[in-house]
């Protein structure tokens, strides 16, 4: 148990450290949250791959159903199998401490990681699994080495392997050149890209439900805040037009 | 005669006087009206850098109304903190509007702080009769730097857990009492629920009613002596047959229609925040905040706040722990004998030399560089740009008693310019 | 005569200024006032409550909690239907008429239900909200000979019927209130919800 924390550990501090030397270059996700039918596609993926393992507890399904415009019978046929009310939240059943004992970390919840991680890394590290023989899943991932999470949209994106170079920076090391395609998948690769963008898409509109609406809102404060403005600053100059 | 729309307002009129009069017999208040707003005269030239206590003063009733209703759904628990910041920002009707007033608020607050000290700087609004002024002022940002300390742990995010760890650690570092004192701030042997729980009580109910009566005070005490002015000379010297400073204008209605003008202002500026950037880029909220705290994860970069990280980078800039801790309380702290160390007797930097306006543009520009240099990862040419400027700040201050007294000043005007 | 007061464009601006400043702060109190609205996770812990009643044996009743009220479930057996016709004249309001009576439209009749088999009633006594204890059995010892089968309130000894009709000569008001609810099938009760979907 020690052991698989320190490696963990030893693993996000390398991660760490080869992001902060640039290693793993993040790819634009390019998400757009105003894209509706994006973001349905990505609830249905995010219910069918990720609640299995990871929760995101802090989403409410009726919320999901009011902002992604679906109706809640919709939204009881296509996302929530499990018996749950619409008044509930995506919790997940899997216990912490069994997830612990299978994968070696709990899988975090995913209601917060496009805030605290951002959409380029996502969409990098789910499009960035390689095999991998030497670890318990079999893959490992570009941008977060010795990852405890396995390939799930292996079948969707086909395996890769990856290619190293020797780093010419630092002897004895390697850096990653690119990643190869071994065997295609269910997807071609755009379509794949694709996908992983409305996950990803879906991932950043739970990050933050009410981002759409605030931008919105604010136009109209602002708004009415310059018509203020002006009519304040008219009674100002009126005040002080005798003083010089 | 049947009685018309005139006659009504004019009974209004004289039910409000006679409803005045009442008060006045049993509380000063016209008399307070009279003396600190409608015959409390201010120079008539202020320009925009007299906005900023105004908007301090805004920005603070900000925090404390939001922050209210914050408490209102908030759970100063380890356990409940972060799911009930996230239950404000989803379940609570409005919760995520008054969540980033609070949060664009604090930056906020510490931007206009720092903009409404620099005024002093360039005016010579804290020497004399103003020291008091300036004394007071600075305690208010003494504790404005304690609320935001106590309130950064409080939404018990990450970064918010392992920030704490590092200040309070630094306490530690003082010899003999350090380790018991960090043991005392915390209640624990760790950051934990207990250090959560104090530091929501310090930072919702005690530092607020200190911050109150500090500004109290500090308007109190400026509105003994009179505000100061950019040309930097006493209006008060100058009074027309009446009493009234010639040069004054009674704060109402004039300050106050000007002031509404740059509230208005600095609320679009905020709005334009809140609205379209609450995070900032990671500045005002931070990535490593929207996990929960992990006392096994330290996030890759620790840094404080942006509004802390100039002192930040001036205690990393000093290999040793304790004297980087001493170098930094110090840098906190020599602004406050700023009324003492200046010893130039011309307060505007209109009138003062090139020396003058050379040393202060080198202290903004160091205590800007500082401030981007703490968040930066602590690489060897980083540390040589901490030293460096950190050299300079403390330049500013501990040159000034030598050059300020004999610097050459240019004649100042008795009466206000434009 | 009236003297129209001179409408100076710095009077003017003033009210201009005063009357927009107004809608600001209203329009910032907004948001505040209505955060005190009970919240989407108040809205969802109060949500409709489903009860099985093939379970639940005639002259039985059952407990359960709906938005932090007691809800009392009552499978009726046909002897103690029959007693709610007996003692009418009793009762302080036996059609539920009185405004101070809560129930829907569908329980505005003599059973005050919708099945008569099955009475759903808030276990809040209209005196001052204790909860009553079921008394189905007739005529026990200390409530007397003439007692039909009901609820008795222990606080102050008030009594209802077994549909929950308030008797005369007692502290409580009014009727015990009925919840919304309705059969969403044969077996499966709604309770807090009498619209279409829940």
């Amino acid at each position: 148990m020690r052991i698989t924390v320190a490696a963990l550990l030893l693993g996000l501090g390398l991660a760490g450290a080869a992001h902060a030397e640039g290693e793993a270059r993040l790819d634009s996700a390019n998400t757009n949250i105003k894209n509706m039918a994006s973001l349905q596609r990505g609830a249905k993926y995010f219910v069918n791959y990720c609640l299995g393992c990871h929760s995101a507890k802090y989403v409410r399904y009726n919320r999901l159903a009011e902002d992604l415009q679906i109706t809640e019978q919709q939204l009881v046929d296509n996302l929530m199998f499990t018996g749950e009310h619409a008044s509930d939240t995506m919790a997940n059943a899997m216990r912490p401490e069994d997830a612990t004992r299978w994968f070696g970390v709990a899988p975090p919840d995913l209601s917060l990681i496009a805030r605290s991680r951002g959409t380029d890394y996502l969409y990098t590290y789910l499009r960035g699994f390689y095999v991998d023989p030497s670890r318990p899943t079999g893959a490992n991932n570009v941008v977060l080495r010795g990852t405890a999470m396995p390939a799930v949209l292996w079948e969707l994106q086909g395996p890769q392997r990856a290619v190293f170079h020797a780093d010419p920076e630092h002897p004895g090391q390697e850096v990653l050149e690119r990643l190869e395609q071994i065997r295609p998948g269910e997807l071609s690769a755009a379509q794949f890209d694709e996908t992983v963008r409305d996950i990803v898409n879906f991932l950043d509109y739970i990050g933050e439900p009410i981002k759409r609406d605030r931008e919105a809102l604010g136009i109209r404060v602002i708004g009415f805040l310059l018509v203020f403005l002006l009519i304040a600053y008219l009674l100002k100059k009126e005040i002080w037009k005798d003083v010089h | 005669m049947a009685s018309t729309e005139a006659d009504v307002f004019d009974r209004l009129g004289r039910g409000l006087s006679a409803l005045g009069a009442w008060i006045d017999k049993r509380f000063p208040m016209t008399k307070l009206m009279k003396e600190h707003a409608t015959e409390y005269y201010a120079a008539k030239n202020f320009n925009v850098w007299y906005g900023f206590g105004v908007i301090a003063t805004v920005v603070l009733v900000i925090q404390l109304v939001t922050g209210i209703f914050l408490t209102m759904n908030y759970k100063p628990s380890a356990e409940g903190a972060f799911a009930s910041v996230e239950y404000i920002m989803r379940d609570v009707y409005w919760g995520w509007l008054i969540r980033y007033l609070h949060s664009t608020g604090a930056s906020a607050f510490f931007i206009v702080v720092y903009l409404h000290m620099f005024r002093g700087l360039l005016y010579g609004s804290y020497k004399k009769p103003r020291e008091l002024v300036w004394i007071i002022g600075m305690f208010i940002y003494f504790c404005l730097m304690a609320e935001a300390f106590f309130g950064y742990l409080l939404p018990w995010g990450n970064m918010s857990y392992w920030g704490a760890q590092v200040i309070v650690s630094l306490f530690g570092a003082i010899p003999v009492v350090g380790n018991g004192l960090a043991e005392w701030i915390r209640g624990d042997f760790y950051i934990s629920d207990i250090t959560l729980n104090r530091f929501f009580a310090l930072h919702v109910a005690a530092v607020p009613l200190a911050l109150i009566a500090l500004v109290v005070v500090h308007i109190m005490a400026l509105h003994e002596v009179g505000s100061n002015n950019p040309d930097g000379i006493e209006i008060k010297e100058y009074k027309d047959a009446s009493g009234k400073p010639i040069d004054g204008v009674a704060f109402h209605p004039y300050h106050t229609s000007k002031d509404l003008v740059i509230v208005i202002v600095f609320l679009i500026a905020f709005s334009a925040a809140v609205f379209f950037a609450p995070d900032m880029g990671g500045y005002f909220l931070e990535h490593a905040n929207f996990e929960p705290a992990d006392p096994l994860k330290t996030p890759v970069h620790i840094a404080p706040v942006w509004y802390f990280t100039p002192f930040y980078a001036m205690l990393r800039a000093v290999p040793d722990k304790l004297l980087g801790i001493a170098f930094m309380a110090s840098a906190v702290l020599l602004p406050l004998f700023l009324p003492w160390l200046d010893r130039c007797r011309v307060k505007s930097i209109r009138y003062r030399s090139w020396i003058y306006k050379i040393a202060l543009a080198v202290f903004a520009v160091s205590f800007i560089a500082l401030g981007y240099l703490g968040m930066q990862p602590p690489t060897q040419p980083i540390y040589v740009l901490c030293r460096i400027f950190t050299i300079l700040y403390f330049a500013f201050f501990i040159t000034m008693p030598f050059y300020s007294r004999v610097e050459k000043t240019k004649p100042v005007p008795t009466r206000v310019t434009s | 005569m009236a003297e129209s007061k001179g409408f100076t464009r710095r009077h003017f601006l003033t009210v201009a200024t005063a009357v927009t400043g107004g809608v600001g702060v209203i329009g910032t109190a907004v948001p505040f006032v209505a955060s005190f609205k009970p919240s989407a996770r108040a809205q969802a812990l109060g949500a409709p409550v489903e009860f099985d009643v093939s379970k639940l044996e005639v002259g039985a009743m059952s407990k359960i909690e709906w938005r932090g009220h007691p809800i009392y479930i009552v499978h009726r057996s046909p002897e103690m239907l029959a007693t709610l016709k007996k003692d009418e004249s009793l009762l302080r309001d036996p059609k539920s008429e009185s405004a101070d009576s809560i129930q829907p439209s569908y329980a505005k009749n003599e059973y005050r239900s919708i099945r008569p088999a099955f009475l759903v009633l808030e276990g809040v006594c209209t005196h001052l909200g204790c909860a009553p204890s079921p008394r189905f059995e007739v005529a026990p010892a200390d409530l007397g000979p003439a007692w039909p089968g009901g609820f008795f309130c222990p606080c102050h000894g008030s009594k209802f019927d077994l549909a929950g009709r308030v008797f005369m000569g007692v502290p409580a008001p009014a009727n015990l209130g009925v919840p919304p609810y309705r059969f969403i099938n044969d077996n499966t009760l709604l309770i807090g919800s009498d619209t279409g979907s829940s």
